[in-house]
C-alpha cells in the first residue's frame, strides 16, 4: 500500500465505528458525550506513540503497560507530594528506556526479551510504591485534564495535538527521518557513519517520554492510581500501532494513524458497552475488531502490488 | 589524465586517496594483499576483476568503511591536509554508490538524501534535500520523471537505482571529489545507462574522480581512463585502459588453471550419461549422472534459477519418502543448519520420513544411518550426539551433503557449498560427487569458484540472470567462463 494512501484505512475505520456508536446512542453526539467516549483515550493515545517509538526502529516494548502504571504511581505519590523527587524518578526511568535501547543495540539481544523482563521489574516497582489502590493527582494534572476548551472537548483537542506533534517531530523532522531510516535500512545508516546505538537510544528514550506522559495524564482522569491500572496498555498500544498502518518492520508507521488506532480501539470499548455486551468479551471483540481492519488492508495491499506490478512490469 | 581544474587542489598531482600495501583479513581469509593505488582528480578508474579478487573489499576500506589490517589509506582533506578513517573519508568528498541497495524503502526520495548528508537538520532541510537530489538526478537522468515525494519503496528497482546513483552525486555541504560506483547500470535499462555514462565522463573532466566497477566490459573501457584488474586480493594490472582490449583483460583476469586431472573423468562421461532428467524454462538441462555447473559472476541469478527450480519439484504439503530433489545449502547458517540440533539430528532431517516406524523416529535406525554417513564421509567427532556447532566449517557442510546424500533423491542442488571450507574438505566433496554421479545421481552445482566449474560435465554461464553460455567438456574453461560473464561487445544502441 501506497504511504500516501496508508492513512485512509485507520480513519475510515474510526469513521465507521463513530457512526456506530452514534446510531445506538445519539445522546454521544454532544460536547459531553464526546469527552466521555475519547477522554480514556488520550493516556491510551500517548502509550500507542510510545510503542510506535520502538516499533519504528524495527523492536517492540512489552513493558509499556506496566511502565505507565509505574508512572502512574510515581505521579499519584513522589509527584504529589515532592514533586522535584518524583520529576527526577520520571527523569531517570526515561533514562533507563534509553539506556535499555542502548544495550539492545549494543549486544544484539532481541528487544522482545528484554522489554518482558523489564516489565516485570516495572511492576515489582509499582507494587513496591502502591501496594493497595491509592494516592492523589497533583492538582495541576487534575486541572490540566479536566480543562473546558469551547466547542471542542478537551479529550479531542488533546488527541489532535498529541498526533500533530509526534507528526512534526517523527515525519517532518530531520531527526525524525534518520530514526525512521534505522527501521527502513539499519545498515545503510550505520555505513553513512552515524551511531546507531544513540539513534536507538533516542527512540527509546521519546518511548519512555511519551510513556511518562500516558502514566500522568491516566492520573490526572482516574484522580488516583493503581499497580495494575495500565497492565492492558502492552496490547493496545502495539493493536494501536498497527490499526494505524504501522508494520512491525521496516520503519513504516503513521503517528496521526496511531493515535487513530488508540481512539479506534477505546471506542470500540464503548461500542461494546452500548451494545449492552458483559466487558468480559470486550477484548476479544476488539481483537476480532483488529483482525477485520487487517484483513481489509491485507487486500488493499494485494491489489497495490498487482498495480505496481502492472506498472514496473 | 587531465588536469585537475577543481578550485583549492592546488598542487597539481594530489591524489585524493592513497592506498600504500592495504591488507585486510577476515579471519584466515586475506581478501586485501597489499594492494597500493593512488586516485588523481580527474581520473576515472575501472576496478575489474572476477568473483572473491577483492573489490568489494577495496571499495569498503577505500569509503572508510572497513579499517584495514595492515597498510595505510590516506585521504586528502579539501583544506589541504590529510586524514585517514571513514570520518576524513566523508570530510574528502568520498561517496559510494552500492550494488546492493542501500536506500531506506520507507523513506520518501528527498528524505533518503537525509542519511548520507549529516548537514541536512534544522528548519527548512527538507527543502534543501529537494533541491539536491532533484538537480541531481535533473543533471545525471533527464526526464528521469521520479517525484521527490515519492516512497522508496514504491519505486521500480531502475528507478531506485537512478536515485541511489544521484544520491551519491548530489551536491552536499562537501564537495563531491570521488564517486565509488559497484555495478551502477545492473539494473538500469541500455537509454539510462547511456546517460550515466555520459555524465561520468563530464564529471571526471570537470575534475571529479570516480571507480568505475562493472560487469559490463563495453561500458568499463567507455568510461575509464585506466583499468586495474584484480585478482587473488591484488592489483595484477593497472594500465590506461587504451593499452587494453577487451581480450587482453580477461586474460589478464584468468589464470591457467590445471585442468589435466578433470580430464580423466570427463572421459567416460559419454557412457556414463543417462537420460536427460529435468529442463527448466531458463534453459538449464542435465542428463541422469551429469555434474552441470552454474557459472559466472556472483548475484547474477545462479541461486534464483536453482531455488526456483528446487520449489518447484519439491514444494507441496506432503512428507515424502522419495524426494525428488535435495538441496546442499552454502549459507550454512541462513539455510543449513540447525544450529540447537545435535549432528546427527542436522544428518537425519531429510530421511526421516524414511525412519519412521509407527509415527516415530526410530532411534536405532537413525543412529545406524549417523554412524553410516559418519564413516563414509569422515565426519570429525567422537560422539554424533554432539551439538553441530562443535564442528569446524568444513564438518558442518559435511553433514549437509550428507543430509541429501543419504537420501534416495535422484537430482541433488548445491548452493555454492564450498563456501569458507578448507581444501582438504573440499578434496574429499569433490571425490564423494565424482562417486555420487557414477552412481548416477544427477548434480546442479553453483559455485562462484572456476576451479570447481572446470570439474563438471556442462556448465551454464549466468549473466544479469539469463544464461549467455553452455559450455560442454573441454569448452569449460576458466577463458570461456569469463568472457561469458562480462559482457564483451557494447550493446546496440
Amino acid at each position: 500500500m501506497s504511504g500516501r494512501y496508508r492513512i485512509l484505512l485507520p480513519i475510515l475505520s474510526l469513521a465507521v465505528l463513530l457512526a456506530a456508536v452514534f446510531y445506538l446512542q445519539p445522546r454521544a453526539m454532544s460536547y459531553f458525550g464526546l469527552n466521555l467516549l475519547f477522554n480514556l483515550a488520550v493516556p491510551i493515545a500517548l502509550a500507542t506513540i510510545a510503542q510506535m517509538m520502538i516499533i519504528m526502529v524495527n523492536d517492540i516494548d512489552l513493558s509499556i503497560g506496566t511502565f505507565v502504571s509505574f508512572v502512574a504511581c510515581v505521579t499519584a505519590t513522589f509527584l504529589n507530594e515532592t514533586p522535584l523527587l518524583g520529576a527526577g524518578i520520571l527523569l531517570l526511568s526515561i533514562m533507563v528506556y534509553a539506556a535499555m535501547g542502548a544495550l539492545i543495540h549494543i549486544r544484539q539481544l532481541p528487544a522482545i526479551v528484554v522489554t518482558l523482563g523489564m516489565s516485570f521489574v516495572w511492576a515489582g516497582l509499582a507494587v513496591l510504591l502502591l501496594p493497595s489502590p491509592g494516592g492523589a493527582s497533583p492538582g495541576w494534572i487534575r486541572t490540566l485534564m479536566t480543562v473546558k476548551p469551547p466547542f471542542v472537548p478537551m479529550a479531542v483537542v488533546a488527541c489532535i495535538l498529541i498526533a500533530a506533534v509526534t507528526h512534526l517531530l517523527i515525519m517532518r523532522s530531520a531527526t525524525g527521518t534518520l530514526l525512521r531510516a534505522v527501521g527502513g535500512n539499519t545498515q545503510a545508516v550505520l555505513r553513512a557513519g552515524w551511531s546507531v546505538t544513540k539513534l536507538k537510544a533516542g527512540a527509546y528514550a521519546l518511548a519512555g517520554l511519551f510513556g511518562v506522559l500516558a502514566g500522568m495524564c491516566l492520573v490526572g482522569l482516574t484522580t488516583s492510581a493503581d499497580a495494575n491500572i495500565a497492565l492492558r496498555y502492552t496490547l493496545l498500544s502495539i493493536a494501536g500501532v498497527i490499526l494505524g498502518g504501522g508494520e512491525f518492520v521496516g520503519g513504516r508507521i503513521s503517528p496521526v494513524g496511531a493515535v487513530i488506532g488508540a481512539l479506534t480501539l477505546s471506542l470500540a470499548g464503548s461500542f461494546l458497552s452500548f451494545m449492552r455486551l458483559s466487558p468480559d468479551w470486550q477484548i476479544g471483540a476488539q481483537g476480532a475488531i483488529l483482525i477485520l481492519v487487517l484483513a481489509v488492508r491485507l487486500v488493499f495491499a494485494r491489489n497495490g502490488n498487482r498495480w505496481k506490478e502492472a506498472k514496473n512490469g | 589524465m587531465q588536469q585537475a581544474t577543481e578550485a583549492g587542489s592546488s598542487p597539481p598531482a594530489r591524489p585524493l586517496v592513497a592506498l600504500s600495501d592495504a591488507r585486510m583479513a577476515f579471519g584466515a581469509v586475506r581478501a586485501l594483499d597489499g594492494v597500493s593505488l593512488t586516485i588523481q582528480p580527474g581520473e576515472c578508474v575501472g576496478l575489474i576483476g572476477h568473483n572473491g579478487a577483492g573489490k568489494s573489499t577495496a571499495v569498503n576500506v577505500i569509503n572508510g568503511g572497513l579499517t584495514p589490517t595492515g597498510g595505510s589509506v590516506e585521504y586528502s582533506l579539501p583544506d589541504g591536509g590529510t586524514g585517514t578513517g571513514a570520518a576524513a573519508a566523508r570530510a574528502a568528498g568520498i561517496r559510494s554508490v552500492f550494488q546492493e541497495l542501500s536506500l531506506c524503502p520507507n523513506l520518501t526520495v528527498e528524505e533518503t538524501i537525509r542519511v548520507p548528508h549529516h548537514d541536512l537538520s534544522g528548519f527548512g532541510w527538507r527543502k534543501t534535500a529537494r533541491k539536491r537530489i532533484s538537480e541531481a538526478l535533473d543533471r545525471i537522468f533527464p526526464g528521469h520523471g521520479i517525484e521527490t515525494g515519492a516512497t522508496v519503496g514504491d519505486l521500480s528497482l531502475a528507478e531506485r537505482q537512478m536515485v541511489e546513483i544521484a544520491a551519491g552525486f548530489a551536491e552536499g555541504k562537501m564537495a563531491v571529489r570521488l564517486v565509488i560506483l559497484d555495478e551502477p547500470t545492473s539494473s538500469l535499462d541500455a537509454a539510462v545507462a547511456r546517460q550515466l555514462l555520459a555524465y561520468v565522463r563530464t564529471f571526471c573532466s570537470a575534475g571529479g574522480a570516480v571507480i568505475f566497477i562493472s560487469h559490463m566490459l563495453g561500458e568499463v573501457f567507455e568510461v575509464a581512463s585506466r583499468i586495474d584488474v584484480m585478482k587473488d586480493g591484488k592489483i595484477i594490472a593497472s594500465r590506461p585502459a587504451s593499452e587494453f582490449t577487451q581480450q587482453s583483460l580477461i586474460d589478464a583476469m584468468g589464470h591457467v588453471a590445471s585442468t589435466q586431472a578433470e580430464a580423466a573423468t570427463r572421459a567416460d562421461a559419454e557412457n556414463r550419461l543417462g537420460e536427460e532428467v529435468l529442463t527448466t524454462p531458463e534453459g538449464l538441462s542435465a542428463r541422469r549422472g551429469e555434474i552441470v555447473g552454474l557459472a559466472g559472476l556472483a548475484g547474477h541469478g545462479q541461486a534464483e534459477a536453482l531455488a526456483r527450480f528446487f520449489m518447484s519439484r519439491s514444494a507441496g504439503m506432503r512428507h515424502t519418502k522419495a524426494p525428488e530433489v535435495t538441496f546442499v545449502a552454502g549459507d550454512r547458517g541462513r539455510d543449513g543448519v540447525l544450529p540447537l540440533w545435535s549432528i546427527l539430528q542436522n544428518l537425519t532431517l531429510t530421511t526421516l520420513p524414511s525412519l519412521l516406524r509407527n509415527g516415530l523416529v526410530d532411534r536405532s535406525a537413525e543412529d545406524g544411518l549417523g554412524k553410516d554417513w559418519k564413516q563414509k564421509i569422515g565426519i570429525r567427532t567422537d560422539n554424533m550426539s554432539n551439538p553441530i556447532l562443535s564442528l569446524s566449517g568444513g564438518n558442518q557442510q559435511k553433514v549437509l551433503f550428507a543430509r541429501s546424500l543419504a537420501s534416495t533423491a535422484p537430482i541433488v542442488v548445491m548452493d555454492d557449498p564450498m563456501r569458507g571450507v578448507d581444501v582438504g574438505t573440499k578434496q574429499e566433496a569433490y571425490d564423494m560427487i565424482r562417486r555420487e554421479a557414477e552412481a548416477g545421481r544427477t548434480f546442479l552445482w553453483y559455485s562462484t569458484e572456476t576451479d570447481e566449474i572446470v570439474q563438471c560435465d556442462r556448465a551454464f554461464v549466468f549473466r544479469n540472470g539469463q544464461i549467455s553460455a553452455e559450455l560442454v567438456g573441454d569448452d569449460i574453461s576458466e577463458e570461456n567462463i569469463l568472457a561469458a560473464s562480462f559482457e564483451m561487445h557494447e550493446e546496440a544502441s
